[in-house]
């Protein structure tokens, strides 16, 4: 099993994710750079967080229309399993891969502090060590997180365990206090229908060592390479 | 031709920097009833470019965005 990292110019968790896959999850992986093609050695993509292309326009928008991410979306129209995490949520959004659009906080701040989430879906490949309810602890960094999406598209997406993580509190309960930027229905993290591409706003690789704090992050690394 | 691509944040949706805008005018003492931010994209073109192509599949987000083109 081999897992790619996104490198898009202004990226800057890509070592962070890099360095959890190989050290800490002792499994293969190498960096893909934006103009890069040929990702066929690759079985699972990470998008990591960051400002790609400085965050102009719209964050994620430039990234979204880079030749690698035309190799992404064949790949995931394949089934190729795919997570994008911050940043790398946005610019699976602008490509088209995920429903929604993440938009400015709502207090129109940058937010960086620990959230707790709890899982939503019943079973998706990220989250197959966990069950619904759990709760985890994990840190944000964002300040265009607000999830958006239509109330249809939000409805349909319910219905077909497409919402894998909501805002919560310790306890897991999702009201207005534990939502941080303005999502819409408390909404953290998303898959596409067909359950293989993932995008979320906090950071598991953050969280992901002991030395670090917090290792709540392993548990969806450990769920992806199950 | 120049041609210019006016990017609004999309009707009903919550704009913090506009909100940000109307406060500090509000504390100013002007009556404002609302206030957006968006953006400008201008571009020198001939006429062959097709604007509205680039706007749609490039530079706008139906989602939460409207566009206008102005043109010299």
């Amino acid at each position: 099993m081999k897992f790619g990292v996104c490198v898009f110019p202004g990226s800057n968790c890509d070592y962070d994710t890099y360095y959890v896959i190989r050290d800490v999850l002792e499994r293969d992986v190498r960096f893909i750079y934006h103009n890069e093609t040929n990702i066929k050695d690759i079985d699972i993509l990470i998008l990591p967080g960051g400002f790609s292309f400085g965050d102009y326009v719209r964050p994620g928008l430039l990234a979204s229309k880079t030749a690698l991410m035309d190799a992404v979306i064949d790949f995931a129209h394949k089934g190729g399993i795919v997570l994008g995490i911050c940043n790398g949520f946005q610019i699976l959004t602008e490509a088209g891969l995920l429903p929604g659009a993440l938009l400015p906080n709502v207090n129109g701040r940058f937010i960086c502090k620990d959230v707790y989430l709890r899982i939503e879906t019943k079973s998706r490949i990220l989250t197959n060590k966990l069950k619904r309810g759990d709760v985890l602890r994990l840190p944000i960094a964002h300040h265009d997180g607000r999830y958006y999406v239509d109330d249809k598209t939000l409805k349909d997406m319910e219905e077909n365990d497409q919402i894998i993580f909501r805002y919560a509190d310790k306890e897991g309960n999702t009201d207005n206090g534990s939502n941080p930027n303005g999502s819409v229905s408390n909404i953290a993290g998303i898959c596409n229908k067909e359950g293989n591409v993932f995008g979320m706003m906090p950071h598991p690789e953050r969280a992901s060592e002991d030395v670090l704090g917090n290792h709540d992050g392993l548990m969806l690394w450990y769920s992806l390479i199950s | 031709m120049k041609v210019r691509i006016l990017i609004m944040p999309k009707e009903g949706l919550l704009d913090p920097q506009g909100r940000a805008v109307m406060e500090l005018l509000t504390s100013k003492g002007y009556n404002i009833e609302s206030a957006k931010v968006g953006k400008v994209i201008e571009m020198e073109v001939d006429d062959s470019v097709d604007i509205e192509e680039i706007a749609k599949k490039y530079l706008v987000n139906p989602l939460i965005e409207s566009y206008k083109v102005e043109k010299e």
